[in-house]
């Protein structure tokens, strides 16, 4: 990486200078620099509305780069090490959808972990291939999805070898790394395509001590979640490529569903924070990591809560662990991190990013401070203090495997009834039902129900968890293929 | 030369003080921290541009976070005092002679430094050998602190800056724990009056009124504060602050205040409807 070079921000010169140029707006968008809605000009400022503007030669184009948003994804595709990458305003789910419709038509196969986000399942729906999944792990304590082991890679691509792609979690939520390099190795060695979510990984390529990124690993694409560990607005992200994947096909996949008129606000903080983490990504990488190190020491310190972090790495299911991430196992106080989850936010005044059954998840990022690490862990030991409870069996996060009866594309498209779900075993389910956090699906399009799928969904929905994706948001009910 | 030191009290109201000249600005990894020297209040100081306190009215804030406790606990051998990095906490403690140890516990080794260089007065309260100072967080230091201290006085101003975390519930709850049973914690309770800073004060209540069985607010004339009008919390697990308030016991110490006395420990309790009112409130939604 050339660091003289990642100090530009070509798409932000480009603002800087058309800004000082005062041209008169007779285009989109209509509030024209914030004039014609001043209300919004109140909420967030003059700077911020005057940037919201219309593609135009000087700014480029998103759908078809020339200039500088060319520049700056050449740029971006530099400080991650990829051949090429594409800046994205539809979120992370738009980067793993474009992914996934570039490696699949209709019909192929692409092989899976259970454990993805719902963005991968959208994208059989959208081109009509069908999931092969890989049974993820579970660890028995804490009761998380683990990585992907070779061996059931391998089985998969034995049992189906016309299988076009292998798609990978890396790192989960949690943190938990899969043994990237060899699934690459694996995977192109029976000519299929590696994608990557990597959504929870963008600082990976810029410190030395984490897990090897999935471009570093020789993966074919990449879906990075810029906004989250990279600092850049919420719905911006990265589409990395490596050498040889087709670009122009790659481009008109993303064409397919991306809007023609991207938000430069969008643009330029993705171009901006690229060039942050270029220059100081080691550098601010290193904090949270040490800040999470202490954060793990301190709330392990407390008694009851396990914080885990490298110990858990076992050479397959965990190759590998984030350790910017910091989980934390809940259950040895007797609550459930769904519990832990809202008496944090409720009584503490702390935000945390997710908890289930037995962890909760604390997003820690560049912004944050030490003083607030020490908030977090003196809410915890008074959690304990104040509402541990007996330590009881509870039900435990458990995998189940899906009985994939139809495509998701075939099970979205049929003609569907509304049943008491307690009726649905033995149905085909037509619809998603996910439980958020964390937001991996429990019932895919497609997908057998049984009655141990409909044990799980009611006691996730009594526990407390946003049960999300199904038209009766009660869950009273569910769609199943007539 | 016409130079002034304005902050923002509310979006609408602004405080400036005629500045003779600036004596020190500084950046710590906490806040930035500016001394000037002012005509009507002397030297004072702010912290990312709020007054932190004044040499022309600290005796008020000291006095009145000290003596109110002291003159109702019976017994205090062992002070934490949480942020009190100028030290003027500190001194008024050290004129007890039955106090045996004190724990200042400030994170910004900056703060110290340029109160010792430009607040000589407060800061000789850190001489004091019974004190001992900790460049730590406050939340940090309590933590595993069990059953030690007799009194603790969070002298931390700003719920909302880089001390915010002293100012929750997970604090509150932290000090319960670290003092003895018969304990008693004072802190800073912010300015009710502008509507900005009236959330702040409600939530401080109702977290104090959660975690101690006895919750009380007091109040004070400030002028560099919001609207001139400051409170104080008197969170306690045993002692009222009336009720266990001995009058006679403090006078026979002979103390020499400019603010505090007892005739006014009573009436500072004894708050305007308003305020009654908005802590009323907060009590029933416990």
């Amino acid at each position: 990486m050339n660091l003289e070079k990642q100090k530009s921000a070509p798409v932000y010169e480009a603002l800087e200078r058309f800004r000082r140029q005062r041209v008169v707006p007779f285009d989109v968008p209509g509030h024209k620099r914030g004039r014609g809605n001043p209300e919004l000009v109140k909420l967030l400022g003059e700077q911020c509305v005057s940037l919201d503007v219309n593609s135009m030669k000087p700014l480029d184009n998103l759908c078809h780069p020339v200039s500088v948003i060319m520049d700056a994804e050449q740029l971006a595709a530099e400080a991650f090490g990829a051949a090429h990458a594409y800046f994205m305003v539809g979120g992370t789910t738009s980067a793993v959808q474009s992914m996934v419709l570039t490696a699949c038509k209709y019909g192929d196969k692409i092989i899976m972990p259970r454990n993805v986000h719902r963005s991968a399942i959208n994208a059989l729906v959208l081109c009509g291939a069908e999931p092969v999944y890989v049974d993820p792990d579970v660890d028995a304590h804490i009761g998380i999805a683990l990585g992907m082991e070779i061996a059931d890679v391998e089985q998969a691509i034995r049992e189906h070898p016309e299988a076009t792609a292998v798609f990978v979690n890396n790192p989960t939520y949690y943190g938990i790394c899969s043994d990237l390099r060899s699934i690459v190795k694996l995977a192109h060695e029976h000519g299929m395509m590696v994608l990557v979510d990597e959504a929870h990984g963008t600082h990976l390529s810029f410190h030395e001590g984490l897990p090897v990124s999935a471009m570093e690993a020789g993966a074919d694409m990449a879906a990075i979640s810029m906004h989250k560990s990279g600092g850049s607005l919420t719905q911006s992200s990265l589409l990395l490529l490596n050498e040889n994947v087709n670009t122009r096909y790659v481009e008109q996949v993303i064409n397919l569903t991306q809007t023609t008129s991207a938000s430069y606000l969008l643009l330029s903080s993705l171009d901006i924070s690229r060039r942050n983490l270029a220059l100081r990504g080691r550098e601010s990488f290193e904090k949270v990591r040490q800040m999470a190190e202490y954060a793990r020491e301190e709330i392990n310190s407390i008694g009851g809560y396990y914080a885990y972090g490298k110990d858990l790495v076992n050479g397959s299911s965990i190759y590998d662990f984030d350790v910017t991430k910091l989980s934390v196992y809940t259950r040895d106080i007797g609550l459930t991190g769904i519990e832990v989850y809202d008496l944090l936010r409720d009584e503490y005044d702390i935000q945390i990013e997710f908890g289930d059954f037995g962890n909760i998840l604390a997003y820690i990022s560049i912004g944050d401070r030490i003083q607030d690490i020490e908030r977090l862990v003196g809410a915890l030991e008074d959690i304990k203090r104040l509402y541990s409870k007996p330590v009881s069996k509870l039900h435990n996060a458990e995998y189940i495997t899906p009985i994939v009866a139809a495509t998701p594309q075939k099970a979205f498209y049929s003609e569907k009834e509304l049943i008491p779900i307690r009726e649905t075993p033995g149905r085909i389910c037509g619809e998603f039902v996910m439980c958020y956090p964390p937001g991996i699906p429990i019932l895919a399009p497609g997908e057998m129900v049984t009655d141990e799928i409909v044990d799980y969904i009611l006691f996730a929905k009594e526990k407390g968890c946003s049960m999300q994706g199904p038209e009766d948001g009660t869950l009273e009910r569910l769609n199943v293929l007539v | 030369m016409d130079f002034w030191f304005s902050e923002m009290h509310t979006h609408n109201v602004k405080m400036s003080i005629r500045v003779e000249k600036q004596l020190f600005s500084g950046q710590s990894d906490f806040q930035r921290i500016d001394v000037f020297e002012s005509a009507e209040f002397g030297r004072f100081l702010t912290s990312d541009g709020s007054v932190i306190f004044s040499e022309a009215d600290e005796f008020t804030y000291d006095e009145m976070i000290v003596h109110v406790p002291m003159a109702v606990h019976p017994n205090v051998r062992k002070v934490l005092v949480i942020g009190g990095g100028d030290g003027g906490v500190a001194r008024e403690l050290s004129y007890y002679t039955e106090i045996e140890e004190i724990d200042v516990v400030e994170p910004d080794e900056l703060f110290v430094k340029v109160c010792q260089e430009f607040f000589p007065d407060n800061a000789r309260g850190l001489d004091d050998p019974r004190v001992k100072l900790h460049y730590r967080d406050g939340l940090r230091f309590l933590r595993g602190k069990h059953d030690e201290y007799d009194l603790i006085i969070n002298d931390s101003t700003d719920p909302l800056g880089h001390t915010a975390g002293l100012f929750t519930k997970e604090f509150y709850g932290s000090c319960y724990k670290a003092l003895h049973d018969d304990g008693i914690m004072v802190y800073q309770h912010g300015s009710p009056f502008f509507d900005e800073d009236e959330d702040a004060c409600r939530a401080m209540h109702r977290k104090a009124y959660k975690s101690f069985p006895i919750s009380r607010v007091y109040q004070a004339h400030i002028p560099t504060c919001p609207s001139g009008y400051w409170l104080f919390g008197f969170a306690s697990k045993k002692y009222h602050p009336l009720r266990d308030f001995n009058a006679v016991r403090w006078r026979e110490r002979g103390l020499k205040t400019w603010y505090y006395t007892t005739n006014l420990h009573m009436g500072a309790f004894m708050l305007p409807k308003y305020v009654e009112d908005l802590l009323e409130e907060e009590e029933h939604r416990v």
